[in-house]
């Protein structure tokens, strides 16, 4: 501080600049520390040790496994005595004649899981043959499942066997159950199984080259429609899969997203007039319409939606409402913003040139946010076909409601992923086509002017 | 020549306006349509619900008024819920944006960290903030259990990407001078952030950062409905219950309506200070 107060103000002596530095390096260190600080309270109010226990992270495994690949069911009921062979063990995907890799005897099954391991599933026992190991046995007598392992071996720790249950899963690509009820074998294929034609259907055995020559065929399979319709309604309607709902789920998040969004923009744009310092016609208008815009962006989109399901049940009419209150509160002020930011002096030209009114906003105003309003829109648009897909999960339907239901099943995760994938597919679709629209429209209206 | 000027422009005008009704026109011919497939979509129509749209939120105010002095008690009562979604949004902020800070600064183009990091960053951030976060959200809640964490972690996910986008565009408009002053005497790749960079972009990065925590926390609220804890998950609680927690019902939107709006208008008064301070500090 050794140089004079006139002199600091033309430039800082360097004991200003490093004593400013020090004060400078101190604040940034008390925040980090107030960070650090607050996130292990979160740590605690988290619960992060007792999650960390209770994840499960196989589950991940598991889904990974799953949402690639599917299982063929060979099961064998103890009250009827009979085996049968189902993809997913489905009824409607029933093999009339077993495939090769399951060998039917007189009083035995023989399944042949791959990779050397053997299960023969006789009348209320089974053999695992399992490779480096030995046989392992199980067999219900009185009513509990006695399992004997190869003489001299430890359990395999891929093994559950109690009295009422044996679970053996070697990999995740095979599994042997028996309960007292049944005997089920699992053997997994990678792939998504009957993606386009059901399994009962005639269409299921066609080649790619066969479905082609089909829909170019004269010759009906079913006398009833003509071949392409018969291939496009097996597809569609594809019961494993649900092609046809699932592109009525996707339709309606679309929906959703892109009415809620062109709504509020066309209801803000008005109102925002009303609420700009330069265009209101009185303080008081202009502190309302401004409140209304804070209220329809406080009360949030998961009230909304909420207070709308009730009204209006299931569907993409509750989402796009939801969207559009929400929006036309966040849009209102933004455009309100705007037009307190335009240049008067376009308004004046315009207005000098004797002008009516509209006249006036029409092109001495709409011109100047046009660019803002158009982008804004757009990039609402974008963020709001997220916000679609999880007002649907709420109950108001389209692909987000679809997923948690599928999740929450958790019976087939290649549906789930096939849902994921499509859902994915179509946020990024809109941000490219949103976002190439938005370079045009601004980048075409500032090369014209 | 003059004329034909004139002729030329005139045309150029009228074709330019029919375009733009043309585009009008059609707007509102698919806005009528749209709404029209919506409501023939949706299980309740139009106008049946709007009979029966103040009936719901006019049930809970009744309600709320029916518990009389217990009220304040239910607000207190979900007080920790609250606390906890807001819990999820900050942490979720915090972390989104460190990460954030990190990919805005590999994938500018003028800080020279490592070009070929430039293009990968750049695509990382777009995938993370087009992944929408229900998706990532309903997985870590199958992972790892009801807890709040999931939501925390797909918040976080998203806001990274979204963030980062944003902190690279200040980062790319930044004064280049400074740096090259502070390379001339030598200074090091950190200390040339440290001192040039860091104080350009630092305001830019908080008023970004409060946007975001307020947007997060209305996405950690819709979160807790599909099972991530907080608020949300007591709303899908009491709803679930319909009659007779009505009362629940609205402490828990008073609540989330409160907070967002003190967020709203506190973010929004410091962004102003912060944006004024900074052209006032430049000028």
């Amino acid at each position: 501080m050794s140089a004079g107060t006139d002199a600091a103000v033309i430039i800082d002596g360097p004991d200003t600049i490093f004593a400013n530095l020090r004060a400078r390096t101190l604040r940034s260190g008390i925040v980090l520390l107030a960070v650090l600080a607050y996130l292990s309270y979160t740590w605690v109010a988290f619960d992060m040790n007792g999650l960390i226990d209770s994840a499960k992270p196989e589950r991940a495994v598991l889904l990974a496994n799953d949402a690639v690949a599917h299982k063929v069911h060979v099961t064998k009921s103890m009250r009827t005595g009979e085996t049968k062979v189902a993809i997913e063990g489905e009824r409607t995907a029933t093999y009339e004649t077993p495939p090769s890799w399951v060998e039917t005897g007189d009083d035995s099954t023989r399944v042949i899981l791959g990779d050397g391991y053997e299960v023969v599933i006789f009348d209320n026992a089974i053999e695992m043959y399992v490779p480096d190991y030995g046989t392992i046995t199980a067999s219900i007598i009185d009513n509990r499942i006695e399992t004997i392992l190869p003489e001299g071996k430890a359990p395999p720790d891929w093994l559950r066997a109690v009295p009422s249950k044996f679970d053996a899963r070697p990999d995740l690509r095979k599994r042997v159950q028996m309960s007292r009820a049944k005997i089920e074998v699992h053997r997994y294929f990678t792939g998504w199984e009957n993606f386009f034609f059901p399994f009962n259907s005639p269409l299921s055995t066609y080649s790619f080259m066969e479905v082609v020559s089909l829909i170019f065929n004269d010759q009906r399979l079913d006398p009833e429609m003509a071949n392409w319709r018969l291939v496009f309604d097996t597809f569609w309607e594809n019961p494993d899969w649900q092609h046809g709902n699932v592109f009525v789920a996707l339709l309606e998040t679309l929906l959703m997203a892109v009415l809620g969004t062109v709504t509020a923009a066309f209801v803000a744009l008005p109102l925002a007039f009303f609420a700009a310092q330069n265009f209101s016609p009185s303080n008081i208008v202009r502190f309302f319409v401004r409140r209304l815009f804070d209220l329809l962006r406080g009360i949030d989109m998961l009230v909304w939606s909420l207070i709308f399901i009730r009204a209006f049940g299931l569907g993409p009419l509750t989402g796009t409402l939801a969207i559009a209150f929400t929006d036309t509160g966040e849009l209102g002020k933004l455009f309100s913003e705007a037009l307190e930011n335009t240049d008067e002096k376009q308004v004046d030209g315009v207005q000098s040139t004797g002008a009516s009114k509209v006249q006036v906003y029409r092109f001495g105003v709409i011109p100047q946010i046009l660019p803002i309003f158009i982008s804004q829109t757009l990039y609402y648009l974008e963020s709001n076909i997220r916000s679609a897909t999880v007002i649907g999960a709420l109950g108001a339907g389209g692909i987000g409601l679809m997923l948690v239901e599928t999740i929450r099943t958790s019976r087939d995760w290649e549906n789930t992923l096939y849902l994921i994938l499509l859902t994915l597919f179509l946020v990024i679709a809109m941000d490219k086509i949103s976002g190439s629209l938005r370079k045009r429209l601004i980048q075409g209206r500032n090369a014209q002017g | 020549m003059k004329d034909s000027l004139l002729n030329q422009t005139v045309e150029i005008e009228k074709r330019r306006r029919l375009y733009s009704l043309a585009i009008v026109v059609i707007s509102a011919a698919l806005l009528v349509a749209g709404y029209k497939q919506a409501n023939a979509m949706n299980s309740g129509h139009f106008l049946d619900g709007l009979k029966k749209f103040f009936e719901y939120p006019g049930e809970i105010v009744r309600e709320a008024f029916q518990s009389g002095s217990e009220f304040p008690l239910l607000l207190y009562k979900f007080l920790p819920a609250l606390i906890e979604t807001l819990n999820i949004a900050a942490v979720a902020t915090l972390l989104g944006g460190l990460f954030a800070m990190i990919f805005a600064f590999l994938g500018a183009n003028n800080l020279s960290v490592w070009p070929p990091l430039v293009p990968i960053s750049r695509r990382m951030m777009d995938i993370m903030r087009a992944f929408p976060e229900l998706i990532l959200a309903l997985f870590l809640i199958f992972v790892l259990g009801t807890s709040p964490v999931p939501a925390m972690i797909a918040v976080a996910f998203h806001t990274a990407g979204a963030l980062g986008k944003q902190f690279s565009e200040v980062n790319e408009n930044i004064d280049l001078n400074a740096i090259e002053g502070l390379q001339s005497c030598g200074a090091s790749w950190f200390q040339r952030m440290k001192f040039a960079v860091l104080p350009q972009v630092l305001p830019n990065y908080l008023s970004y950062f409060m946007l975001r925590f307020e947007i997060n926390v209305r996405a950690s609220a819709i979160l807790g409905f599909v099972g991530a804890g907080g608020i949300g998950a007591e709303l899908r609680r009491t709803i679930g219950w319909g009659q007779g927690a009505g009362d629940e019902t609205a402490a828990l939107f008073l609540l989330l309506i409160f907070t967002i709006f003190i967020i709203d208008q506190s973010s929004s008064y410091f962004r102003t200070k912060l944006i004024v301070a900074e052209s006032g500090g430049n000028t």
